[in-house]
């Protein structure tokens, strides 16, 4: 259908048009920006109701609520983002996205990327533990979380017993041949570090011996180490921190 | 009274006489019942807090049906005066295009509020208050604002399924800006980051071209009472600022248009 001239259009319906446009982008610049406040995070509905939510297409509700969860790092007047954050809730929030896409990897760097960096320790181990947890469900895609929580235990929080729990749990848990031999050596390191050489070494000659490190330069490299560990009676520079 | 203001009411009254004899009225009773005892099943399931989770059940989906039932049957009717030739029969007649355009929107205005009055009753059970007044009057303007876009799109677009889909999109954009809004600027993406900086500003243009139905009729004024006059008073200068974009372009382009 063709439209007729502009010409037609009386001169205050134009007028109208671009007075109310003005409007309505002043009056949109001049209200505050939206802000995320900690204290509006919600404690999440069951998995059962988000599933019933996400109308039958879990993956994209996860997805978005993964989002918006992340959407609170920028909180108004808080200098360390997350600091504030009810670390309950972050923790039910991220559960249930991983009950609904349980093979998204997003809400397990979240929680060890992200929400376990404030400095405050005991939300560091809620975290971790969150991570530790979860790993158990699937170690083999989530070793790289279960990796990063022992160094974390290790490094910032100075607790080389967790950080001895997480790695034991890489090594007895994640053993699909995707995941790598260092995550699953970390244990024999940790060992050293800990001052107990003899458990590290009968670890590292049984890693040997059994056939799974291929590598020839990470054989030399393990051999070395296991001489290391058996001729002298200190912890050896690449495992310190 | 000025015999085009006269014609303009006219209008008007027979539009709001259309939704009775259509029994618009009778739909939306309905759908209030349902959803109503959809609320009760709700407080029945619930552990805790079950006069809370019943009420914020009850007004999200007593307001979102509102939100569909009106833009549907607008677009409806709209679509039947096209398809019929009444607005070439109404536009013969000594009546400027724009009488007709406004008779119109006062006619679905007052469904508007109509619905918002019905939907409010219903609501009276659970939470009676000063809180439920204002959630009532900031339904009725975010309702209104719909009417307006409705009719624009049914005037631009002529018929119902993208007059609604365009309604609907709009909707749903216009009441999640904010979120998409703080979603584009979070820290953890790099804000200095020129990619990311063109997308927040992008994101900020669209809602600066959107209304704020964020902050329309919030559940919160009614389970925590936290509404307030200001609140209504800002709804309703967005729904001043907006409904006159919105009947603006909706004549422009029913003036453009060849019947």
């Amino acid at each position: 259908m063709k439209q007729r001239r502009l010409a037609v259009v009386p001169l205050p319906v134009s007028a109208l048009v671009v007075l109310a446009l003005a409007s309505q982008i002043t009056f949109a610049i001049v209200q505050a920006r939206p802000q995320a406040r900690a204290e509006e995070l919600l404690t999440p509905p069951s998995a059962a109701s988000l599933r019933a939510m996400s109308l039958g297409d879990p993956i994209p509700f996860a997805q978005l609520s993964t989002l918006w969860l992340q959407a609170f790092d920028n909180q108004p007047g808080v200098s360390i983002p997350f600091l504030d954050l009810d670390y309950g809730k972050v923790e039910a929030w991220l559960q249930r996205i991983l009950e609904l896409d349980p093979r998204g990897q997003y809400p397990l760097m979240m929680a060890s990327q992200l929400y376990a960096q404030v400095p405050d320790a005991r939300k560091q181990r809620q975290m971790l533990e969150l991570v530790h947890h979860e790993f158990l469900v699937d170690p083999n895609r989530r070793w790289p979380w279960m990796a990063h929580a022992a160094i974390m235990a290790k490094h910032r929080l100075n607790d080389l017993p967790l950080a001895l729990t997480y790695a034991q749990a890489l090594t007895a848990y994640a053993t699909g041949p995707e995941v790598p031999h260092w995550a699953r050596q970390m244990e024999i390191f940790l060992y050293e570090d800990m001052g107990e050489y003899e458990t590290a070494r009968i670890l590292l000659g049984g890693l040997l011996s059994s056939g799974a490190v291929q590598d020839p330069h990470e054989t030399h490299f393990l051999i070395e180490r296991l001489k290391a560990l058996s001729g002298a009676e200190k912890p050896s520079s690449p495992s310190k921190k | 009274m000025p015999p085009v203001l006269n014609k303009v009411l006219t209008i008007a009254r027979f539009t709001l006489l259309e939704a009775v004899r259509t029994r618009l009225l009778w739909i939306v009773l309905v759908i209030l019942a349902l959803l109503f005892l959809g609320s009760l099943f709700v407080q029945h399931i619930s552990v805790t807090e079950t006069a809370r989770m019943q009420t914020g059940f009850l007004a999200a989906t007593a307001r979102t049906s509102a939100v569909f039932v009106l833009s549907l049957y607008l677009a409806g009717s709209m679509a039947r005066e096209f398809n019929d030739k009444v607005v070439d029969l109404l536009l013969s007649l000594a009546l400027p295009r724009a009488g007709y355009y406004f008779g119109k929107f006062l006619g679905y205005a007052g469904i508007a509020v109509g619905i918002a009055a019905l939907t409010t009753l219903a609501l009276a059970p659970l939470a009676p208050g000063v809180g439920l007044v204002l959630w009532g009057a900031s339904l009725a303007l975010e309702l209104t604002l719909v009417a307006a876009l409705a009719l624009f799109c049914v005037i631009t677009f002529t018929q119902i399924m993208p007059a609604i889909s365009f309604v609907i999109a709009f909707y749903l954009l216009a009441r999640s800006i904010s979120a998409v809004r703080l979603l584009s600027t979070s820290q953890v993406l790099a804000p200095n980051d020129l990619t990311n900086r063109i997308v927040a500003h992008l994101v900020d243009a669209l809602g600066w071209l959107l209304p704020g139905l964020d902050h329309f009729t919030s559940t919160a004024w009614l389970v925590d009472h936290t509404g307030s006059l200001s609140a209504l008073a800002l709804d309703a200068f967005q729904t001043l600022v907006y409904g006159s974009l919105l009947l603006g372009a909706g004549l422009f382009d029913l003036y453009r248009r060849n019947l």
